[in-house]
């Protein structure tokens, strides 16, 4: 069969056509924030207006939006619609504070259906495929937001859920599954599984693509995945706080996610200054929607720190891409006060064949000063060689050293015996004594 | 020419070993020889035992990080010098062994080592006719 190579035409746009595109947009959203008490209240501080915005340029004129303005006002306080016309609330959970609550018009969900089901149609989705959501449902946006976009594209869904290893894999020999989302860690998980069980995916089962999202991954542990399961894996970026996924997503190029510029505007900021960065490199991603209802957020800090690619992308859209997340400006760990990011050390880690896939940092005061411990999962076949985990524990201290020129003591733990939390897997823990 | 022995792999946190000995004592499986490598983070405890293919499967299940492996076994008159006459073959070849322990089973010493060239040390032990204990005969004799 024969399909259009576009979900939907903003796809295509071009630069010029997209800009006008958002122009309009924005106007309309920042008209449409007055029905909001918050909005309201910060545009009249701000002295502003929404006739003031007359180009995009004018975007730069409002205050930014941060998590802790949604947990100000929580739990409705932003909403731009009464609750009546809200169809939908997702909340995220409230470990530090008040968690943050936000709502989706009927409207809403569908746009939101609409930029997934165009997020998977672009890596090759089609109806005759079947799509099994390895994803957590409930309030995790990537249960529900997947399920509805792979059904919006016409593909036979099976919501299976996180966890349940075992039924997931009796689902994909049995249903002929094609296309899984999973996130990374857990993709892992599913083939130790397989080879426990004497299935090899190539073999015994129809999987062909991949969905990973969530948990920041190196390049190397997608191509790991991709090497285990015999798949195309394709990054996957989204946030409650602009729906779930469906945001960003890689192409077949597989180098950068395309943020879907008819849905968003995309700043790049510097974390302390707020002022933009230069062009291609690392800031935090501010986002503004431009089509959402009932919670339009302008300017939202979303605290993830990537950059904007450069140049233009072979496969023919013009929405620009996003270059794997560097990590969240708030997981940095300043140790030592040197500056690292978890990302640097599973890049490390995931280099050695020894190694399972699961690893732990842990920061801790010792004598009044920082420490860092990295537990990782070693392999079964390796533990009767004393000599081996011996050099190998050595090793991957002198690479860690060599990268965050901390040395962080190296310890080998058994396959499955660190912590997860609803299956995805807990990476850093920090029992420093806070000043 | 050799035994079946298990790899296990400890946290060295309290409880580790005897969950691993409940598990085992559980599936009535009997322990004939064992020891521990420790260090600092980890221990490895390497274990002969009645049906070591059995203990490996429930350990395993149990989500124990094992590894089943083959070493040697030569049964030597429990008399002095006995062990270094042997180990002496493999040495005068350059073979290292990697690890060794030994027990005595019915008046005779029971030597259990695993070298770094396992194909050459099978060659010393059979040119050398020593006494070899199989994986059989450790059945046998339990």
């Amino acid at each position: 069969m024969s399909y259009q190579k576009f979900f939907n035409p903003e796809e295509s746009y071009s630069r010029s056509e997209l800009e006008a595109l958002q122009l309009e947009r924005l106007q309309a959203t920042v008209k449409h924030c007055m029905n909001s008490p918050f909005y309201k209240e910060r545009f009249r501080k701000a002295g502003l207006t929404p006739s003031d915005i007359r180009t995009l340029d004018d975007l730069k004129k409002i205050p930014f939006t941060t998590k802790q303005d949604l947990r100000d006002t929580y739990p409705f306080g932003i909403a731009s619609v009464p609750l009546s016309q809200c169809a939908r609330l997702h909340s995220s959970s409230g470990t530090t504070g008040n968690p943050t609550v936000i709502l989706h018009t009927k409207k809403d969900l569908e746009e939101w259906a609409n930029a997934v089901a165009r997020c998977l149609w672009m890596v090759g989705c089609r109806p005759e495929d079947i799509f099994q959501n390895a994803s957590g449902y409930g309030m995790f946006t990537g249960g529900l937001g997947f399920q509805y976009g792979a059904e919006k594209l016409g593909m036979l869904t099976v919501p299976a859920g996180a966890g349940n290893t075992l039924r997931q894999i009796k689902f994909f020999t049995d249903f002929g599954t094609t296309v899984v989302h999973a996130i990374p860690s857990y993709a892992s998980r599913l083939y130790e599984v397989m080879c426990e069980k004497g299935i090899d995916p190539r073999r015994d089962t129809k999987l062909r693509t991949l969905v990973i999202g969530a948990e920041p991954h190196s390049e190397d542990t997608r191509k790991r995945i991709e090497e285990m399961l015999g798949v195309k894996a394709y990054n996957s970026f989204g946030m409650s706080e602009m729906c779930g996924p469906g945001v960003a997503f890689e192409c077949p190029e597989q180098n950068g996610m395309h943020i879907w510029e008819d849905y968003y505007i995309v700043e790049i900021v510097d974390p302390d200054t707020l002022e933009p960065v230069p062009d291609g490199e690392v800031g935090e991603l501010v986002l503004t929607t431009l089509k959402r209802e009932a919670m339009p957020l302008l300017r939202y800090r979303t605290r993830d720190l990537t950059r904007i690619l450069p140049g233009e992308c072979p496969c023919g859209r013009h929405h620009i891409r996003l270059d794997r997340m560097k990590g969240r400006s708030d997981d940095m760990i300043i140790l030592k006060g040197v500056n690292i990011f978890p990302i640097q050390i599973e890049t490390i880690l995931m280099q050695f064949q020894e190694l399972a896939s699961d690893y732990l940092i842990t920061l801790e005061t010792l004598e009044d000063n920082d420490a860092m411990t990295v537990d990782v999962e070693m392999k079964d076949q390796y533990i009767d060689d004393y000599g081996k985990l011996q050099s190998l524990t050595r090793e991957i201290t002198r690479q860690l050293r060599d990268e965050i020129l901390i040395t962080p003591r190296v310890r080998l733990v058994p396959k499955n015996s660190l912590p997860k939390s609803e299956g995805k897997a807990v990476r850093v823990v920090d029992t420093r004594k806070k000043y | 020419m050799t035994v079946h022995q298990l790899s296990v792999f400890l946290e060295n946190k309290s409880g580790a070993l005897v969950s691993v000995l409940r598990l085992l004592k559980q599936e009535n499986i009997q322990l004939i020889a064992t020891t521990i490598a420790d260090t600092i983070d980890y221990g490895i405890f390497r274990i002969i035992c009645s049906q070591p293919e059995k203990a490996y499967d429930v350990l395993r299940e149990a989500g124990v990080a094992v590894s089943l492996c083959d070493v040697f076994a030569i049964e030597l008159d429990d008399r002095p010098g006995k062990a270094a006459d042997a180990i002496e073959l493999f040495a005068g070849e350059g073979i290292n062994v990697a690890y060794m322990y030994s027990f005595l089973l019915n008046g005779k010493g029971v030597l259990i080592f695993r070298t770094d060239n396992t194909e050459k040390a099978a060659e010393i032990i059979a040119s050398n006719d020593l006494n070899v204990i199989r994986e059989k005969d450790l059945s046998r004799l339990l």
